[in-house]
């Protein structure tokens, strides 16, 4: 089975608002709010990190989920985020050097 | 033997919104005096502009009869078209030119897009369809689409508020809060807003409704409001980035709320 890799695509700004992560796409200018699946998802994008790897240690745990529909969900979500360009997905690891662009994910506050 | 080449006498002028200067060099007296009235009470002193435009009064090249402005950037150098202008500047040398017909409403264009850019450039700040206000020492930002009410409120205004505009306000980031500037940028009230300046004490998202009351606004429904209402024109990844960032920014360190108001003096009970 092959894994899935994510990276945060570097023409998206991103920002956490009082627990609301707001991304906008540099590309279009369309402003997008993540739920806290998404939010998880989107931090732990680093491209290094196989996406059942984030499902296993950072979703499952916070939701209580079985794994392989936890996997299934996320990777659904995974690739309607890379369809807005905000995501990059690959089934190799991905450089993060040059994918991940300066877009903090911290809150702002 | 009689001169061939006569001097053409260089005439400017500098129009200063929001502490910036920009020099705008002519060869026209006509339109000379005319800059002087539509900006008066913004025209400051041409020492260091933060920009430089000399205007070449002629009309739009062919093919340029697009009603929507472009704004372009290509090797440091920003191009602005309209129907009616094609602008281009270059921020590094702070040096640009403008070509239009000899009206106000070319260069007024001109010049919210080039104070948009300097904003960006700068960074935290931006323009924003908010009408604005200074009472009491701190400035009250009114934003909305139109028709939201930004001329209403204006014109509500007690004799103790000082109009900053009730059209476009100019906001520009300072240490850890921010300023609004006034700007001849006017709407509906035709009147340009006074050429001081305060800071922001809060940002208001207008609604009419049949009371008068005020709301607080999650940092994150501001931040959405907020960019809905800034003026941006360009499409370049950075500045997109800038510009979010700007807002969230904002929406983290001056208070949001949305007042709703009904058309009558009684609203301004409720700020300052």
């Amino acid at each position: 089975m092959s894994r899935l890799f994510i990276a945060r695509n570097k023409r998206v700004a991103a920002r956490n608002l009082d627990g609301e992560m707001m991304i906008m796409s540099g590309k279009d200018s369309t402003l997008f709010t993540l739920n806290k699946t998404a939010t998880i998802i989107w931090q732990a994008a680093d491209g290094a990190t196989p996406l059942d790897e984030i499902v296993e240690r950072r979703i499952c745990p916070v939701f209580e989920v079985e794994p392989a529909a936890a996997l299934q969900d996320a990777e659904t979500l995974a690739r309607e985020l890379a369809t807005h360009g905000i995501l990059d997905v690959s089934d190799e690891p991905i450089d993060s050097s040059t994918q991940v662009g300066n877009a903090p994910a911290g809150d702002s506050r | 033997m009689p001169e061939l080449i006569s001097p053409v006498e260089c005439l400017h002028l500098t129009i200063e919104i929001g502490g910036m200067p920009v020099r705008v060099n002519t060869t026209d007296p006509n339109f000379l005096g005319m800059l002087q009235d539509r900006y008066a009470g913004f025209l400051g002193t041409p020492h260091r502009p933060a920009a430089e435009f000399d205007v070449d009064l002629a009309g739009p090249a062919p093919g340029e009869h697009d009603a929507d402005v472009r704004v372009t950037q290509r090797a440091g150098k920003w191009t602005l078209t309209r129907g009616d202008f094609r602008a281009e500047w270059e921020p590094a040398s702070r040096t640009g030119r403008i070509r239009q017909t000899a009206n106000p409403y070319s260069i007024d264009a001109i010049l919210r897009i080039v104070h948009s850019l300097m904003l960006a450039e700068e960074g935290g700040g931006f323009l924003l369809h908010a009408a604005s206000a200074i009472r009491n020492g701190k400035a009250f930002l009114f934003a909305g689409v139109s028709g939201a009410g930004k001329t209403t409120i204006s014109r509500l205004a007690p004799p103790d508020a000082t109009l900053l505009t009730d059209e476009i306000s100019y906001v520009r980031k300072q240490g850890s809060g921010y300023v609004a500037y006034g700007t001849p940028f006017a709407g509906e009230l035709a009147k340009l807003g006074e050429n001081v300046s305060a800071p922001i004490s809060q940002l208001y998202l207008l609604a009419q409704g049949p009371e008068n009351r005020v709301d607080p606004v999650a940092p994150g429904q501001a931040a959405r409001d907020l960019l809905a209402n800034v003026l941006f024109f360009a499409e370049e990844s950075e500045l997109v980035q800038r510009a979010f960032h700007a807002a969230c920014e904002f929406v983290s360190r001056v208070p949001v709320s949305r007042l709703t108001f009904v058309p009558d003096a009684r609203a301004w009970e409720m700020i300052g």
